[in-house]
């Protein structure tokens, strides 16, 4: 197994307006990417895990013109409430990069 | 019917920057107007509540200035949306003004069209009795007092409003809270460009020349559209587009990479392909646009509280090696003192929220991973209350109480934060929250969004 962190360009979370957070994962190559897609490591299931968010809230999106899935799901609280803790939503993706994904063979 | 048209937008936001000779060189390829968004909601609600902006008038008034006299010069148009960050009416204004100052100093005379987007508060009432206030996902619970208590409500405009503005011999246009791609589709859409095309390059060319390879500083974009396809080019020789950069744009700020909603319709881009043209710019075909009921989506603002905070340090070993059941003690602590030095009902009034830095401040409960800190963790305390006072000494009571909490395997009085700034009590003034997440249907896309005229 490596860290998905390593297979990726690039692991990133943003908000998408003040009440969504979304999380994109991109890959160098198609066949890094059609490896994870294959690896069916990132489900609904694990994303709700990692996220704390119940699975029906989360959608993931498989988007290979950029060799990237996108995982979406909604804030606790809006951007800037009093109770947020990530303005942006920049640190939100922290927890993916060291999920476990099979080695690409 | 024309084969093209071709734009700029000469950086992702305006108050960002570009490079002057760049620019300038950008102008001379047949430019037929200049967009640029000015627009965020990332700053939080506290700007469009509390009438400020999160940039400086200096560098507003720097790109302002440049884009003023190149307008002038070439005889388009330029179009600003979401002027002054949250687009509300002193946003606007406040851009208005610089406009005004820079028309004077540089001589120079033209038409404004000013195009506010905070609908009437009883119009808005209005549309709510009718059912046509309708909830995205996710939304907050609203009632009527909504749209008469929030502090600050706009709507964001679609293509319509600005072509009501250049119709009216504008040639500058100064907009209130728009849909970013808005202000870039409208003139292309209103010319009979495909639809699909004329949006899908709207969303990319409203981050500037963000959809690049690597994004050094921030420079502009040129698109050109025909019947066919769309081609972007970076305004910066140093810069390169390829397929994949723009591709990625799709997933930037944005929760679905294939459909996005637009005033009046959809954006499609399940069909779209990306073809590098030469080694600097790439042309996109397939995109699609489905017109949907004409909705434009609200923000709004309201005050929650009055907030203080402390920000303190620890790094005695003795607190650190058994910090989590030394802490749930002292937060026992700061709940007793509040009461006994506020009384019960005004410590009941006070949200006391802790963020500790170097264990979860940045995730919170949603931070599953085990991490260990036994040297240095960071402290910040914040009382949301209903008064500035009240939050101000809860703040300072908790904080004072957190300092010389005991630390049992120390005997006598102990000093446990490091305060790193002083004040170490900062009064953060009135709270926000945005309190909407939901689409308004118009019979009319102008219907709030008066255009108005000024001559400088």
């Amino acid at each position: 197994m490596v860290a998905l962190g390593s297979l990726a360009q690039l692991i990133r979370s943003k908000n998408a307006g003040p009440w969504m957070l979304t999380v994109d994962i991109m890959f160098p190559s198609a066949d890094i990417y059609e490896h994870v897609v294959a690896s069916r490591v990132i489900s609904a299931d694990e994303m709700s895990r990692i996220f704390g968010v119940p699975v029906s809230e989360i959608e993931i999106f498989e988007y290979a013109p950029a060799n990237a899935f996108k995982i979406s799901f909604p804030r606790k609280v809006p951007n800037g409430h009093p109770l947020d803790r990530d303005l942006f939503g920049g640190q939100q993706f922290a927890p993916l990069v060291d999920l476990e994904v099979p080695e690409p063979g | 019917m024309s084969t093209q048209i071709r734009y700029l937008a000469p950086t992702g936001m305006i108050g960002g920057g570009f490079t002057e000779e760049y620019f300038e060189a950008a102008l001379g390829e047949g430019i037929e107007f200049i967009a640029v968004d000015s627009g965020s909601t990332d700053g939080g609600p506290s700007y469009l509540g509390a009438d400020r902006y999160f940039m400086s008038r200096d560098v507003i008034k720097r790109d302002l200035r440049l884009l003023v006299i190149a307008a002038r010069k070439h005889d388009i148009p330029l179009l600003i949306g979401s002027c002054g960050g949250s687009g509300g009416n002193w946003n606007l204004n406040w851009m208005w003004e610089i406009t005004k100052e820079i028309a004077a100093e540089e001589a120079l005379h033209f038409r404004v069209a000013l195009i506010p987007a905070e609908p009437d508060r009883e119009a808005l009432v209005e549309k709510y009795r009718q059912g046509r206030i309708r909830p995205l996902h996710p939304a907050p619970e609203i009632d009527e007092t909504t749209f008469t208590d929030t502090r600050r409500i706009v709507a964001m405009m679609g293509t319509e409003p600005y072509i009501a503005a250049l119709e009216g011999g504008a040639d500058i246009v100064l907009a209130g809270r728009s849909s970013d791609a808005a202000l870039f589709a409208a003139i292309p859409v209103h010319r009979g460009f495909p639809a699909g095309l004329a949006w899908h390059a709207a969303k990319i060319m409203e981050c500037g020349g963000a959809a690049v390879d690597q994004m050094k500083k921030p420079e502009g974009m040129i698109c050109t559209i025909t019947q066919d396809y769309f081609e972007l080019k970076p305004v910066s020789p140093e810069q390169t587009c390829s397929p994949i950069s723009v591709a990625s744009h799709a997933l930037y700020e944005t929760s679905n990479p294939y459909v996005m909603h637009e005033p009046g319709g959809v954006m499609h881009l399940e069909n779209v392909s990306y073809e590098a043209v030469g080694n600097r710019a790439v042309r996109v075909r397939g995109s699609g646009f489905e017109r949907a009921p004409y909705t434009v989506k609200l923000e709004g603002a309201a005050v929650v509280g009055y907030r203080s905070q402390v920000l303190g340090g620890i790094t005695d070993p003795m607190i650190l090696r058994d910090f989590d059941t030394w802490f749930e003690a002292a937060k026992t602590s700061v709940a007793f003192t509040l009461k006994r030095s506020l009384g019960e009902e005004a410590a009941a009034q006070c949200q006391v929220d802790y963020r500790v830095f170097g264990k979860n401040a940045v995730l919170g409960e949603r931070d599953s991973r085990d991490f260990v800190n036994h040297h240095e963790l960071g402290v910040l305390l914040v009382v949301v209350a209903p008064t500035q006072e009240l939050a101000s000494g809860a703040a300072a009571a908790g904080g004072h109480a957190i300092l010389h909490f005991a630390v049992p395997q120390w005997r006598g009085l102990v000093s446990n934060l490091a305060f790193p700034v002083a004040p170490h009590l900062t009064d953060l003034g009135p709270a926000y929250s945005f309190v909407l997440n939901h689409v308004v249907e118009l019979d009319d896309p102008l219907e709030f969004f008066p255009v108005r005229f000024e001559e400088v």
